[in-house]
């Protein structure tokens, strides 16, 4: 008998169709993930095998079977019933779903009490015990923290415990490590992996990230626009796609493996004849220098440094990638390289003595605009700063980098028209508003701000860690042409290893506010020197299934020989 | 615990010096209004002479630091005032004679504050279980037919004064029906059974209508609530919906209601004052609205700064409370 079968299942919301038809079996013990962009239907499905869409408004039609039960017809009792103890779902953002106002053991425990009869002190006996299965040390103890005294990988862990407690036979993980970093999402990752050899219960994962996908299941169902594109065992469709979307999408995720092409990066002769040395540009074309720079928050006592003695350069038509998992100071640095902060020691230095003007693109592309005003006006804002700032300042005070600053209305306009086709969006797009255009769009619109400036350098904040990966690559190919044509310096800061290395030329690598290696992307990601670097890269997943087993074993006598040291 | 103990110690200064405040912007309010003070203290009928006797004895010529100072070192030290005919002592926590009645302000404050507070904690406990009540059904009903009633009657309620509802509760509960007595004040230390029955209807009237606001307020919290993330997880592990709302949902409502509360104990303190007139309760309200008719100085600043110490203990009780409902909370 299949744990999970659907039958031509269909889920509309006000006669949108999320999910189109859709069949699937899932074996007893197996692993399928469901792979897909967003909009795609997957967490719809997911939902749908615990009948959580009653009662919100959405049609669901088609048969879906979890576990003998039909949850279709099902009464509400007996879904309840299926609910957590049969199947049970471990959700996306492991901090808003856990109770903010309960002792995590507790909640667990009351999970547990709702499917057995057991009594208050043996729920709570079993929290500790599920707890400590997922690997929360001293859980005892610890069981009685709330979700904001565990950091996220422990939050999740802490998830994975309530889906355990009543020993499932099938495991729902919605996008499970979607919100973790690197590190953490391998450690998550190889414990599903560890439950489900000695549990044996099946597992039906939902996740954007094939690399994840190539991780934890047996077999991957690809979904777009709610339908099936292609199902099958996960060496197959990975390796060898049958479907156009599923080459196309596996041709869009950034590889670790693949240095860019030489070719590519040369600056366009002639390009930006009106940056680099033209103006002032130091002779080996570094456009931007921080020596030393210290941040420090908070006083007295609990002060710490976010960014700790950080040294580097940017040059002309270069990008220098910084990559570094949360609180590694990365964002920090960022914004103290554009001026939006100040450092706390340490200088930040203009190549050649002028003006650095760096801009900035922002990771949200929809709350990093304001909703309230068109695209236009927004990508106008800085013409017209830079307008009245010129216009105040007396003639020949210092250089001008840069074209002459437009000053009246039709030639701000023109000048958003253009750079909305810059960066390939149409000029007739001045007055609309953001939530008008989708999340590429919208980064596209951020880019075009920047770009608005003038500026010699952009510093992008996990520009594209918003997006699909195919969006993802179409913007990372815009910045990447930008680059070249208008002989921009980038500094791009992502979590994402591996776009990192797509789009980078040299690298540096942060770790609590500190860089523990810099230099040319080849040499930092081809041989990496530094313990923390390597330890980044394994445990970025692999797409390929076997590479991934291999990877797993490693990583698990890693583990093992640490535990015993 | 040791930040608790930090926490107290400055919300202290943090009311002494609000307090301060409080007491020299009634000064200089007082001073610089219009009207001449001694003609109204001593009446219509008093003679020039008489008026000037009245404006020496209470010091209204002194500039307006000199009379402040005097009002500070009576609050620390004591003071005696002679009233023409004695001389009366007047212990630590001074703050002077009522101009009207010579009666210290301090025995008048503790002779009213008992029936204010007595008025307004009885209320806070019904309009508490009053609204957070509906607000809950409401939130748990939404959509149907419940809800809109509910609703309605808590539209209703924010929109009636007070002395609307008060004045046709006594009228049918005391006067049709006939089953309690028209309120009179007992004090509780006198009969607790027959102060609790008299206060039953202002308490009633009082609550209902500040009963609506937190049904508005829980309302609107849990659903907000409701529609959070970690309700999903709840569901998704067949937890029941009754303990859904009243365990999880629920909680998110405390905060914003502790809020409120603390708002409406500390303001009600003082301004109570409708339902004090309509039941004939000798509480603050009615005094100091007295107080300000007829320009008593003393009394006014009394009263004042006893209604701003309690706003100010509301919302340090609240602060408090906040902290225990939600660990995520730091005292500073």
């Amino acid at each position: 008998m299949s744990l999970v079968r659907t039958t031509d299942l269909t889920v509309a919301f006000d006669g949108l169709r999320a999910v189109d038809g859709l069949s699937f079996t899932l074996a007893e013990g197996a692993a399928l993930a469901l792979v897909g962009e967003s909009g795609s239907g997957k967490s719809t499905v997911a939902s749908a095998l615990l009948g959580l869409h009653r009662g919100t408004g959405a049609r669901v039609g088609g048969s879906v079977e979890v576990a003998g039960v039909d949850v279709q017809r099902a009464s509400e009792d007996e879904l309840r019933r299926l609910r957590g103890a049969r199947a049970a779902m471990v959700f996306q953002d492991p901090l808003s779903s856990l109770d903010p106002y309960y002792a995590i053991g507790d909640q667990i425990a009351e999970v547990y009490r709702v499917h057995t009869r057991a009594s208050r002190r043996t729920a709570r006996a079993r929290a500790v015990e599920v707890l400590d299965r997922v690997g929360i040390a001293d859980a005892g103890r610890r069981s009685r923290a709330r979700p904001h005294e565990f950091s996220g990988g422990m939050r999740q862990r802490a998830l994975i415990a309530m889906a355990l407690a009543c020993e499932p036979a099938l495991l729902i993980a919605d996008e499970p490590t979607t919100a973790l970093d690197v590190t953490v999402q391998a450690q998550i990752l190889d414990l599903l992996h560890t439950l489900r050899e000695e549990t044996g219960m099946g597992l039906l994962l939902v996740t954007h990230d094939v690399g994840v996908a190539a991780e934890s299941a047996d077999e991957v169902l690809v979904m777009r626009h709610g339908r099936v594109v292609e199902h099958g065992p996960v060496a197959e469709v990975l390796g060898n796609p049958a479907a156009s979307y599923t080459r196309e999408l596996l041709g869009a995720v950034p590889r670790l493996d693949t240095p860019r092409a030489a070719a590519d990066r040369k600056v366009v002769a002639g390009a930006a004849a009106d940056g680099g040395a033209a103006d002032g540009g130091a002779a080996d074309g570094v456009v931007l220098e921080a020596v030393g720079l210290r941040r420090e928050f908070g006083r007295g006592k609990r002060t710490f440094a976010a960014v700790d003695d950080v040294s580097l350069t940017v040059r002309r038509g270069e990008t220098l990638g910084i990559v570094g998992e949360s609180g590694s100071g990365k964002t920090t640095l960022g914004r103290m390289l554009v001026g939006l902060l100040e450092p706390t020691a340490g200088r930040i230095l203009p190549g050649g003595g002028v003006r650095p003007d760096v801009q900035m693109v922002f990771q949200d592309p929809v709350s990093s605009l304001n909703p309230r005003r068109s695209v236009g006006e927004s990508i106008a804002d800085p013409l017209r700063a830079r307008a009245r700032g010129r216009a105040a300042a007396p003639p020949g005070s210092g250089p001008a980098p840069g074209r002459e600053p437009v000053r009246d209305e039709a030639g701000i306009r023109g000048r958003v028209r253009e750079l909305l086709e810059r960066v390939g969006l149409e000029g007739a797009h001045y007055d609309r508003y953001p939530h008008e255009f989708s999340g590429g769009q919208r980064q596209r619109v951020g880019i075009a701000r920047a770009l608005a400036a003038d500026p010699r350098v952009i510093v992008c904040d996990e520009p594209v860690s918003a997006l699909d990966v195919t969006t993802q690559a179409q913007v990372v190919a815009l910045l990447d042409e930008l680059r070249r044509e208008l002989g921009l310096a980038l500094v791009f800061v992502a979590h994402d290893l591996a776009v990192v290395r797509q789009v980078s030329d040299r690298v540096a690598v942060m770790r609590r506010g500190r860089i523990v290696e810099y230099g040319p992307a080849d040499e930092v990601y081809g041989s990496p020197r530094d313990p923390y670097t390597k330890q980044l890269l394994a445990a970025v997943p692999a797409l390929d299934p076997a590479v991934a087993a291999a990877r797993r074993a490693t990583r698990r006598t890693a583990r093992r020989h640490l535990a015993e040291v | 615990m040791n930040g608790f103990v930090g926490f107290v110690l400055r919300r202290a200064v943090g009311t002494l010096v609000t307090l301060a405040a409080i007491s020299v912007i009634v000064y200089v309010v007082f001073y610089v209004t219009p009207g001449n003070v001694a003609q109204i203290t001593c009446g219509p009928r008093c003679s020039p002479a008489q008026v000037q006797q009245v404006a020496d004895q209470l010091h209204l010529a002194d500039p307006l630091y000199e009379r402040y100072w005097h009002f500070l070192q009576g609050l620390v030290a004591g003071q005696d005032y002679s009233t023409g005919t004695a001389v009366q002592h007047c212990p630590a926590p001074c703050l002077g004679l009522s101009y009207q009645s010579d009666q210290q302000v301090t025995e008048l404050i503790l002779t009213k504050l008992p029936v204010s507070l007595s008025l307004v904690l009885g209320a806070m406990v019904m309009w508490l279980i009053l609204g957070v009540g509906t607000g809950v059904l409401s939130a748990w009903r939404r959509g149907r037919l419940t809800e809109r009633v509910l609703t309605g009657i808590t539209l209703v309620g924010v929109a009636t004064p007070v002395f609307v509802i008060g004045l046709v509760l006594m009228i049918v509960v005391c006067g049709e029906l006939e089953l309690l007595p028209f309120p009179q004040y007992v004090k509780f230390t006198d009969d607790p059974e027959q102060w609790a029955w008299n206060l039953l209807l202002p308490w009633l009237s009082l609550a209902l209508i500040e009963a609506a606001a937190f049904a508005r307020l829980t309302r609107a919290s849990m659903l907000e609530t409701l529609a959070e993330d970690h309700i999903r997880t709840f569901r998704a592990y067949g937890v029941g919906e009754r303990s859904v709302i009243g365990r999880h949902a629920l909680r998110g409502a405390f905060a914003p209601v502790i809020a409120l509360n603390a708002n409406n104990v500390g303001s009600a303190v003082g301004g109570a004052v409708l339902t004090e007139t309509l039941f004939g309760l000798p509480g603050i309200g009615r005094e100091l609205v007295h107080a300000v008719d007829v320009v008593d100085l003393p009394v006014v600043v009394g009263m004042v700064l006893v209604i701003g110490f309690f706003v100010v203990i509301a919302n340090a009780v609240a602060d408090v409370l906040y902290a225990v409902a939600d660990r995520r909370v730091v005292l500073a």
